[in-house]
């Protein structure tokens, strides 16, 4: 709740991470954020740990997701967790989705990613999985 | 009414949006214009085959798409897949490669060897294609931003090792549109990007020209959403774009149009696909003959890789992918394609291990071996139902050319971020329809397992040490050459593109002075700038 009693709009921010170029899962996601009321803020292509703990920050999101498709989601991961700390955006709900095989899933929430949603997860999923952390980030 | 009564009288469409009938006759033939586009097989317009005897002279060349870790790692994979009967190589570069970075570029750590071989000089080409006769196994490269620069080092290896380059055959992606409709490796800004095509296509032209510059891709627009004849128009209006961008420079259409290829999609509907070929057979050649005055019936020849079929793999019970690929092969043998590969049932998991990307070449051995598929051609020919339908496919793919030439044309819809919205879209709308079911999808919204196995999926180990290797690697080329001989050519590739000329063959010098692919990028990129990517939904 902010202080005109109205419930805040969800914000996202979406990345994509590293050199991947694969963008139709993250596009799809965007949407059907969009479609559920989050706002969303899809950043493009490319981005490095840097600019994503950047944006975060200046955007003032409450969700930091990232799609990533290539492999190289633990090596980006390690490198996003210390900035994003350095932000103070621990307390933010950080997800991450696209082709995760399950022997890295520990090692991702061990870095602080909470949601986790490999290939095959279903949308509706993920966005139930934001309404109800977030609410309980904000509460 | 009763329950028989209704289901045909149920509209049923293709994902092409057209109707598909319950049954088709003559009738329908003569009312979708008749058979004056069917033509015999190796004569205009070519809807049956490209060639008079099709298989029965060759079997289709079968390419897995492969590579991973370092040349040296990919030369041996190499080497499995042609001792168990490959017939063509398609390399797989990492992505900071397909961008332009060197391995020793921050930007590439973590992303070195990861989803492809990584590439620094040509020493790392001559690695790659150590013991391997490139006149017996033509090699085809997927790489699009730094492509020039890949083909330089192709020709500058295999005109070290005695080939004659002019009579050197292969095959270059190098299909920079669709890199900004889907798959993302684009490095410069659209105009200098389609200019590098032309100068590529130019350069072959004169120097190889038995040498495809350029695949056309509809497959990855294809994967980002689009319809089978969306696929195929878009190609079409991409190939044109290029074609267009050649001659502007003085060019005959037939100096270079039968060098031109094509890489298509084959996941979704077996009748839809094979007559989405069998209708781009025939209005390619239209084009060509009608629009851009070609003579040559190889000027008209719609080559291609019919392949890949990622977009309709699972994740979910993956040996079913297994059997999608044996029906995916199906589809490209009666489609008549020159080259075959398919995506390995793990693909959904991981790069494919020696034991899947086996399991897929033996498809399509099983294919040539035991199904008869190269004893006759275009077997599907005559039938009311493929005709009808490859008649209307045609009709489709027409309307949707002239639909994006009225908006603009291909080039301005895709600097704009139109096309990419449009077929994200539509990608989102399927995905709703899979996940409701309306669209059916065996193992994910049908027949699901009541409870998921153990996939027994072997992941493709990743090794951490080959980015150092590649670095060691790379600062010893840089050691042993001559850096003032390298500094030289490099300038001469800016100075070729900031006079607007041709950029191939200074590229060729440095690439022979072992000038890496982030050191000529980046002569490039002083001159055409990088590509900022249009958000739109």
């Amino acid at each position: 709740m902010n202080d005109t009693g109205q419930q805040r709009r969800i914000k996202v921010l979406l990345a994509k991470p590293g050199l991947d170029g694969h963008d139709q899962g993250a596009k799809i996601v965007a949407r059907a954020m969009m479609d559920a009321g989050f706002e969303v803020i899809y950043t493009g292509l490319r981005q490095t740990p840097e600019q994503v703990g950047r944006i975060a920050l200046e955007e003032d999101v409450d969700v930091i997701a990232l799609s990533s498709m290539a492999g190289s989601h633990l090596p980006f991961c390690r490198k996003l967790k210390p900035l994003l700390e350095e932000n103070g955006l621990h307390d933010k709900l950080w997800l991450i989705g696209g082709n995760l095989p399950a022997q890295d899933h520990d090692a991702l929430r061990e870095l602080g990613f909470k949601g986790i949603f490999p290939t095959g997860s279903k949308l509706d999923a993920i966005v139930a999985y934001i309404r109800e952390n977030v609410r309980e980030h904000v509460a | 009414m009763n329950d028989r009564a209704q289901s045909t009288l149920k509209i049923i469409t293709n994902e092409s949006g057209l109707e598909v009938k319950p049954l088709y006759t003559a009738a329908d033939v003569e009312e979708s214009g008749g058979t004056t586009m069917l033509g015999e097989p190796g004569e205009y317009p070519f809807t049956r085959g490209i060639h008079r005897e099709m298989y029965r002279k060759q079997p289709w060349t079968m390419r897995q798409y492969a590579g991973f870790g370092n040349p040296h790692d990919t030369n041996q994979r190499f080497k499995y897949l042609i001792a168990n009967g490959q017939t063509g190589l398609n390399v797989a570069f990492d992505l900071p490669t397909q961008i332009g970075l060197d391995s020793d570029d921050p930007l590439a750590a973590g992303e070195i060897g990861r989803v492809g071989m990584s590439i620094d000089t040509l020493r790392d080409f001559e690695v790659a294609f150590d013991g391997i006769d490139l006149d017996k196994i033509t090699v085809s490269m997927t790489i699009n931003g730094a492509a020039a620069i890949a083909i330089a080092m192709y020709l500058a290896m295999a005109e070290k090792r005695g080939y004659d380059v002019k009579k050197l055959r292969g095959t270059a992606q190098n299909d920079i549109l669709k890199e900004f409709i889907g798959r993302g490796t684009w490095i410069f800004p659209v105009e200098p990007s389609i200019k590098l095509v032309g100068d590529t296509i130019e350069y072959c032209a004169e120097h190889a020209p038995k040498y495809s510059p350029v695949s056309v891709c509809g497959y990855h627009i294809r994967e980002s959403g689009a319809t089978p004849a969306q696929e195929m128009a878009y190609a079409f209006c991409i190939a044109k774009a290029y074609a267009d961008e050649v001659i502007a420079r003085g060019l005959a259409v037939d100096e270079f149009a039968g060098r031109l290829s094509y890489n298509f999609n084959i996941f979704g509907n077996l009748f839809e696909q094979v007559c989405k070929f069998r209708a781009g057979r025939s209005l390619w050649a239209k084009i060509m003959k009608e629009e851009y005055k070609a003579e040559k019936p190889g000027s008209m020849w719609l080559r291609m890789i019919a392949a890949g079929g990622g977009g309709g793999l699972t994740f979910e019970q993956p040996e079913l992918n297994i059997v999608r690929g044996a029906y995916y092969a199906l589809i490209s043998a009666l489609s008549g394609t020159q080259t075959m590969a398919l995506c390995s049932y793990d693909e959904a998991y991981t790069i494919p291990t020696e034991y899947s990307a086996r399991i897929s070449l033996r498809t399509m051995q099983i294919l040539i071996e035991e199904m008869g598929m190269t004893e006759t051609v275009d077997p599907l020919g005559g039938s009311y139902y493929v005709e009808t339908m490859t008649n209307r496919m045609r009709d489709k793919m027409e309307e949707i050319i002239a639909e994006t030439d009225a908006q603009g044309g291909i080039v301005k819809l895709v600097s704009e971020g139109i096309i990419q919205a449009k077929v994200s879209a539509q990608a989102y709308q399927m995905q709703r329809d899979i996940e409701s079911g309306k669209f059916p999808k065996v193992g994910v919204n049908r027949y699901r397992n009541e409870h998921e196995d153990e996939h027994p999926v072997e992941f493709h180990p990743y090794n951490e040490d080959d980015a150092r290797v590649q670095v060691d690697g790379l600062n010893k080329v840089r050691a042993e050459r001559d850096s003032a001989h390298v500094a030289r050519t490099l300038a001469a590739v800016s100075e070729a593109a900031r006079a607007g000329a041709n950029v191939m063959p200074a590229i060729v010098e440095a690439v022979k002075a072992y000038a890496s692919v982030g050191e000529i990028t980046k002569e490039l990129v002083k001159v055409y700038g990088r590509y900022q990517e249009p958000i739109r939904f």
